[in-house]
């Protein structure tokens, strides 16, 4: 059932984050939940997209593989190297690898996923695999 | 095996001053930077996804530099938001200069969402010696 199916993603997810990031708001603590890189889900019958902010890299190295309901994201991000003996002031850019699976309520159909890198940002459109598609039932009367 | 990037991502809103409304319904974020010195020039690096170099703005007002970005939210045709882990807004971040740098050589680039400004150092006036005569 698609619910539960969303349900479930919604804990993997971590179901705390809100109160994390409510309770940092008050400690300032700088523990780090959900991990990298962040998503974001859009939802119709057939099709789910699936954003995620990766600024800073190129589209070639980020590398994204579907297996049946399940949709990885990698890829990496280098630190700029100070040169000529200069130094940091503040440091608050992310960097190094990351990895991320979500898992989707229907199986993905592989060869028909668009991905789309622009400004920084990620677009996957994710279609419904057409096996996977509710069929209808007639019903006959006797 | 490269280092893993496990540090803080949540997006955290802009501090703007009191008395300032917004007009734009969108919420305000204030980028990740990156500041370093080297020997001629102070690099500012800020994260900015969904922003490039038409949707960037800086000024400089007197000593205050200020960055802003303009995102316009890409929404897919009809969907509905299912899970969010971040916000989508603009950027804004205010930084104060002081006099070393030479203004009139800041230099801006965006690539990939990433906002880099270099902002070279004014030559220095070169130190006197000043000669001490003896009285005679």
């Amino acid at each position: 059932m698609a619910l539960t199916d969303w349900e479930r993603l919604a804990s993997v997810m971590n179901p705390w984050r809100e109160f994390e990031m409510l309770n940092r708001g008050f400690s300032g603590s700088d523990v780090s939940s959900g991990e990298l890189p962040l998503f974001n889900v859009w939802l119709s019958t057939d099709t789910v997209t699936v954003t995620t902010e990766v600024p800073g890299i190129e589209a070639s190295a980020i590398d994204i593989s579907v297996m049946g309901k399940s949709v990885t994201v990698r890829g990496s991000r280098e630190s700029e190297e100070v040169k000529h003996g200069g130094a940091y002031h503040r440091r608050e850019r992310w960097f190094g690898s990351f990895s991320k699976t979500i898992e989707i309520p229907f199986t993905v159909d592989a060869d028909k996923v668009e991905a789309k890198f622009s400004k920084g940002v990620l677009y996957m459109s994710l279609p419904r695999a057409e096996a996977d598609k509710p069929k209808k039932i007639a019903i006959k009367s006797e | 095996m490269a280092e893993t990037a496990t540090k803080e991502v949540l997006k955290k809103e802009a501090i703007i001053s009191a008395g300032i409304e917004r007009t734009r319904s969108t919420k305000v974020y204030a980028p990740a930077v990156d500041i370093m010195e080297r020997q001629d020039d102070i690099v500012i690096i800020a994260d900015m996804a969904g922003v490039d170099e038409q949707s960037v703005d800086i000024t400089l007002d007197n000593k205050v530099l200020t960055i802003y970005g303009t995102v316009e939210p890409e929404i897919p045709e009809n969907q509905r938001l299912a899970f969010a882990e971040y916000g989508v807004g603009d950027y804004q971040r205010v930084f104060t200069l002081t006099d070393e740098i030479d203004r009139e050589k800041i230099q801006a680039s965006v690539k990939n969402g990433v906002l880099k400004l270099i902002l070279p150092k004014a030559k220095k006036a070169e130190t006197r010696k000043i000669a001490v005569k003896a009285e005679t």
